[in-house]
């Protein structure tokens, strides 16, 4: 209970393969499914960027998907955090010295969370969102902390207009 | 005439775990005409054959998809063997067996489920991965992974499956075809799922020979080809007959995985009988020196490896063909006339593995 105590809210998951082997993808969909239902937690798999709370990245980055995981990336809404799944979503794991990858998630947007494994079973999946959240909740309050600042700023000088 | 329209499919699809993009060509609700491209997941493995010496490439087959691992595995060490002239025990021959047929079950209880949720059968799609996962489970009780096993080597295998053990799944056998008999009859017989499926995505017999395509989308439209029957590692022994189904439509194609599905678990039960003792692999000396077409028949269709070496530990030159790219023509023969809506449902008939396709 402790480690979900904080999931405040039902956070959705947006799921791209970069250029992962297909197992830690699979491994992802397994987490949705009877055995580890995270739907439970209410963490639901959308295939919309705009729904999307949390980025999960399989696999590692070449050419032609660079302008996809930066697209899905910036099509999301703040606050939001990037997971990345697997060796090669991490470093580019055992296809690194291939000539088409360039090397891990992190070459093209930032990431807050690695999840090692080849493939990265379910559970330690899980624990990477739920670690995830963390950092979601986390962001979420810096943000809120930021708008009320600029809120209490316009009034502010708003207030010194009057007068 | 309507006016056509072009609507992207992909990269990033709800429907598919994988990215592959299609443009499809519309006149209203009605598919005319499709272009695929591929590209998003290339690697360029068949380049590391130069960097990684043959035993170790192993390793990287077995990631040219996550699925069908241990096939890949498989179908690069008999190439090897083949080259090098090495025989390799029987045991390991069996146990090769159960392991792809482990494979060939887990991998199409997936497809069952993504194919389900394709058409909108949430809950077919959670029964079919609830029973997935005590194939899984077995995998990794045997191998140690549950998608990449990593006990496939050049020689032989890695690890054996102890007595108790096999008795343990010849005992499980019977109560997971009975869940598997009782999935496949929704599968079949289900109303609702013959409505959508029957008639859709038709590709005739000899459409589907000409275009090259492989596995169980050629065996839906009638053409019984299975490379198993040629009797590599123990299936000589265990005989196989292949699964055809010949209306060549989505429904066929789901049929014919189905009913593999039973037959796998056939191939398991009669394996585990006839396991013979013995040692597990033999020693492998020296290098690869010449050229083998390697073929094996995964569950998505035949793939080929073809490898030279030139007797040093790197292999000259690795091609790897894979089913999904043999499906391809057959797919975009398959669409026009089609529903927008069923286009989903069309692309995962074919059971597409992007990875495999794209190396």
């Amino acid at each position: 209970m402790s480690t979900m105590a904080f999931l405040k809210r039902s956070p959705w998951i947006l799921h791209y393969d970069a250029s992962s082997c297909n197992g830690c993808d699979i491994e992802v969909l397994a987490c949705l499914t009877p055995l580890y239902d995270v739907e439970r937690f209410g963490i639901i798999n959308t295939g919309n960027p705009k729904h999307a709370d949390i980025l999960l990245i399989t696999g590692g980055i070449n050419s032609q998907n660079r302008p996809v995981v930066r697209n899905l990336y910036e099509q999301m809404p703040e606050p939001k955090v990037v997971v990345a799944i697997g060796a090669c979503a991490a470093t580019g794991g055992i296809f690194r010295e291939c000539y088409n990858i360039a090397g891990g998630v992190d070459k093209v947007i930032p990431v807050d969370v690695y999840v090692p494994g080849c493939a990265a079973r379910p559970e330690q999946i899980i624990d990477g969102v739920v670690k995830a959240l963390g950092i979601l909740e986390e962001k979420r309050e810096k943000m809120t902390g930021k708008a009320e600042i600029k809120e209490g700023a316009r009034h502010a000088a708003e207030a010194g207009e009057g007068t | 005439m309507p006016k056509r329209i072009v609507v992207p499919f992909g990269p990033q699809h709800p429907v598919l775990p994988e990215p592959i993009h299609l443009d499809l060509v519309l006149e209203d609700e009605l598919v005319v005409d499709v272009v695929p491209s591929i590209g998003y997941i290339h690697r360029g493995l068949e380049q590391l054959v130069q960097k990684r010496e043959f035993t170790e490439y192993v390793y990287v087959a077995e990631r040219i998809c996550g699925i069908c691992s241990f096939m890949h595995a498989l179908c690069y060490c008999q190439g090897i063997e083949h080259i090098m002239k090495v025989e390799v025990p029987d045991r390991a021959k069996y146990l090769r067996t159960i392991w792809s047929e482990c494979s060939r079950l887990h991998s199409h209880l997936l497809w069952l489920g993504l194919f389900a949720d394709g058409m909108g059968f949430e809950n077919l799609f959670m029964r079919s991965w609830q029973l997935r996962e005590s194939v899984l489970d077995v995998l990794e009780d045997t191998t140690g992974g549950r998608v990449i096993q990593g006990t496939c080597k050049v020689g032989g295998i890695r690890r054996d499956i102890g007595q108790e053990k096999l008795d343990e799944m010849h005992r499980a056998l019977d109560p997971f075809e009975q869940q598997c008999r009782d999935l496949g009859d929704v599968f079949l017989n289900d109303e609702t799922v013959k409505y959508r499926l029957q008639g859709l995505g038709v590709i005739s017999k000899d459409e589907a020979y000409t275009l090259g395509a492989a596995g169980p989308t050629l065996r839906g439209s009638g053409v019984a080809v299975d490379l198993r029957e040629t009797g590599y590692a123990a299936y000589g022994d265990l005989g196989f007959k292949p699964i055809v189904e010949t209306a060549g439509d989505c429904y066929a194609r789901c049929a014919v995985r189905v009913k593999e599905v039973y037959a796998s678990i056939d191939l398991i039960r009669r394996a585990i009988d006839g396991i013979p003792e013995g040692p597990l692999d033999v020693k492998v000396k020296g290098a690869p020196d010449g050229e083998y077409f390697s073929r094996v028949e995964q569950p998505r269709g035949e793939v080929v490896h073809y490898l030279r070496g030139d007797g040093t530990k790197h292999l000259a030159r690795a091609r790897i063909r894979t089913p999904t790219l043999a499906n391809i023509p057959a797919l975009v023969k398959m669409l026009p006339g089609a529903q927008l809506a069923d286009v989903p449902v069309v692309v995962l008939s074919i059971d597409p593995c992007i990875s495999c396709t794209e190396r």
